[in-house]
């Protein structure tokens, strides 16, 4: 997917003005946080269950090269296959190779957000191979041509009337041509579309949520059954998923299970979890003849051992997001890439270079909300604090930030000198904010005024002026 | 980020104000609300002239060398004292929760800033967990709703402890936001370099605010304080705003954040 990062700002405008997005924002800032926060409260261990988490994704990141060869083993034992794609355009013509290894023309896939991340939809089009998206969600996107907005529900931005005219659009030449209203009669309408494609699919691809070192099993859950029907129905099964999605034991994924649908849904579990493990057997009923999974890096091993590489242990609840008060205000797609909201911030700086995501990780109030709810216990906002590090010293923090913060850093480590030009501020300011104790507009401070008054000081000096008087 | 727990059991008594910078130049009022509430509770308080700001601007925009030297003049103009309390969630957790870290190559200064961490609190915490305040001579009459601050809240767990207080404040009646623990979009430059989100964020705050039926909105951070003051005033909403010291030191009755002087 292209990145529009760097055009964060113009994202921003655009997202404020979308009144359709507004309102989708508007529920989801209350739904999401509010299933979560019942669905922790339910569970009397859950706060014990997030340390236990955390540590399980620590302990297999200490020793992922261990876990990585002990999964590939196991699935090669089963008599799958494992392709290790150290880049994104290595994992793409992996998967295409596959893919045209059995002469595929379609391939259902169940969403992967690392499948959006290598943009691996565009480069099977353009080879001819048409991917579709059986996840409703990812379909909906699909057919409006749109990136998702959210990593678990990606047309989350869409109202459900956009949905029923989109549905209308793209569906009745396949003889739908009533528009529908009802939530029920839309899933159902997809349903039945959908069910046609998963039956002719030549290939199966579907990420994964976890991949099970001990039995080489990857494990995907959803709400939609959808995954299941990707991998089974087809001839082929692609697993396209990320290094760090690796952890040692059955045992470890129950832990992690635990914390991920609270966190992401507030459900207990997903509708279905699902464990794949090699291709099919001689005794198997069904299942892919061919099973492979596809490790991708894309630069992820080169967090290890830094200061950002807590942002490993994320397991994709989308918690951060949904209790971030910038994305609850702007909306997923104003981040301009794959993954948005606090994880995204400081993920995609990785990914796609600080240069191109500099705004990101400065777009936060450091509010922590989105620490409070982190199934993994990521500092986020730390981790957002490291990237402007990096920015201010690679010069990449704007110029006018660079130099206010000079001149106050100037004279914040002179105290007297900064006791003189407060007590001036405080004088004029107050001086000419005595009328109406506020200002309507300030020069230097319209980011302020334009939105807001500013109050004026308390008239009689500075806090340590009158400090100063007192004690004399 | 977890919450500290209460820490020295011994009373302090000699207590310095980290007064913050936005006190200090704009609403002198809430250091010496501080200062009254801490002498009511025994202490006896000093202001050391050479504080200036905790560094959160520079901290904040990843310029970390100017932080250290700000978290070091700090560290040496508080050294000696019992306890450090500053009226403002954000700064005290800028003592107490991240000032160690800005020194992990340097174990002596690590040393001295653990130490003033360990002494640094939040006012209306301290208030209650440390010298166990339940209750103060107070009087407002009016109805309030409360902001909680977000590193108040999450950095040093500010929640229950100015609504006791206020519970004791007599013609005071609380009412609660729908989202209380949402950020009302200040965050220190954010503001300005993201004004358009900001105010988003700040409009829904102040609809919320709107929305109890209150006719004052308290806080323990200035800086949230002046942004939603600022946000409802230019809505010409009537709520007034003020800091939650000053109301709890039965100074309710100044001229609120963004109002002029009476004559």
């Amino acid at each position: 997917m292209e990145s529009t990062a760097h055009a964060f700002k113009a994202n921003v405008d655009h997202a404020l003005a979308d009144p359709n997005l507004q309102d989708s924002l508007a529920k989801l800032k209350v739904g999401f946080s509010e299933r979560r926060r019942q669905a922790a409260e339910r569970l009397p261990e859950f706060e014990a269950l997030r340390d236990r988490a955390r540590d399980i994704k620590n302990h297999t990141l200490a020793h992922l090269d261990f876990y990585l060869e002990e999964f590939e083993r196991k699935v090669i034992g089963l008599g799958g296959h494992v392709h290790w794609a150290p880049t994104a355009a290595d994992a793409r013509r992996i998967i295409a190779e596959l893919c045209q290894s059995v002469n595929a023309r379609t391939v259902a896939k169940s969403k992967s957000m690392v499948a959006e991340e290598i943009a691996l939809n565009e480069h099977l089009e353009a080879l001819g191979i048409a991917p579709i998206e059986t996840d409703l969600g990812e379909y909906i996107i699909q057919l409006r041509n749109e990136p998702p907005s959210h990593i678990i529900a990606p047309a989350v931005h869409l109202t459900k009337d956009q949905v029923a005219d989109t549905f209308l659009e793209h569906h009745a030449k396949l003889g739908f041509d009533k528009r529908l209203t009802e939530r029920n009669d839309l899933v159902a309408e997809a349903r039945y579309v959908l069910r046609q494609k998963f039956l002719d699919a030549d290939v199966g691809l579907t990420g994964a949520n976890f991949l099970v070192a001990e039995t080489g099993s990857s494990m995907l859950v959803t709400n939609e059954g959808n995954a299941d029907l990707s991998n089974t129905l087809p001839r082929m099964h692609i697993v396209l998923a990320s290094i760090e999605k690796v952890i040692p034991t059955l045992e470890d994924a129950a832990v992690l299970l635990r914390v991920l649908a609270r966190s992401a849904t507030g459900q207990e579990s997903s509708a279905y979890t699902t464990l794949n493990t090699g291709p099919k057997k001689r005794e198997d009923l069904d299942g892919p003849e061919q099973y492979h999974v596809v490790l991708l890096d894309n630069g992820r091993s080169s967090v290890l051992g830094t200061e950002m590489q807590d942002i490993l242990r994320c397991i994709r609840c989308g918690a951060c997001m949904n209790h971030c008060p910038v994305y609850g205000a702007v909306g997923g797609h104003a981040y301009g890439w794959v993954y948005p909201g606090p994880m995204g911030a400081v993920l995609t700086p990785q990914l796609v270079g600080v240069e191109e995501a500099s705004n990101l990780p400065n777009a936060s109030t450091f509010c922590g909300r989105c620490e409070s709810v982190c199934p993994v216990r990521i500092p986020l906002p730390k981790l957002m604090r490291h990237w402007r590090e990096r920015e201010f010293e690679k010069h990449l923090t704007p110029k006018a930030v660079r130099q206010g913060l000079a001149m106050w850093s100037f004279a914040a480590r002179r105290p007297a000198l900064y006791r003189k030009l407060t007590a001036m501020a405080n004088r004029v300011l107050a001086l000419f904010g005595r009328a109406d104790g506020r200002y309507r507009a300030l020069p230097l401070a319209s980011g302020w005024t334009r939105f807001r008054d500013f109050p004026a000081p308390q008239p009689g000096g500075t806090f340590h002026a009158r400090w100063a008087k007192r004690k004399a | 980020m977890s919450t500290s727990p209460s820490k020295p059991p011994a009373r302090p008594r000699r207590v310095a104000l980290f007064v913050t910078c936005l006190v200090d130049l704009f609403r002198p009022s809430v250091g010496f609300a501080a200062v009254k509430l801490l002498e009511d509770a025994g202490c006896t308080v000093d202001v050391p002239p050479a504080q200036v700001c905790c560094g959160q601007p520079a901290y904040n925009t990843g310029d970390r060398a100017t932080t250290r030297a700000i978290a070091a003049q700090v560290i040496d103009a508080f050294e000696g004292y019992d306890a450090v309390v500053a009226p403002s969630g954000s700064c005290g957790g800028m003592l107490s929760h991240h000032y160690p870290g800005l020194f992990d190559d340097d174990p002596a200064m690590k040393a001295r800033a653990q130490n003033l961490a360990d002494r640094s609190y939040e006012l209306i915490a301290f208030l209650v967990d440390v010298l166990g305040v339940r209750d103060v001579a107070a009087r407002y009459d009016g109805r309030v709703t409360y902001h909680d601050s977000c590193s108040g809240l999450r950095e040093l767990g500010v929640k229950a402890q100015p609504r006791n207080l206020l519970g004791s404040v007599k013609g005071l009646e609380l009412r609660e936001m729908k989202t209380p623990e949402v950020c009302c979009g200040f965050g220190g430059t954010f503001c300005v370099k993201y004004p358009e989100i900001s105010n988003a964020m700040v409009g829904e705050k102040s609809a919320d605010i709107a929305s109890t039926g209150a006719d004052t909105l308290l806080a323990g951070d200035l800086g949230c304080l002046m942004n939603m003051a600022g946000k409802l005033q230019r809505e010409g909403s009537a709520i007034r705003v003020r800091h939650v010291a000053e109301v709890l030191a039965g100074m309710g009755d100044l001229p609120a954040i963004g109002e002029p002087e009476r004559s």
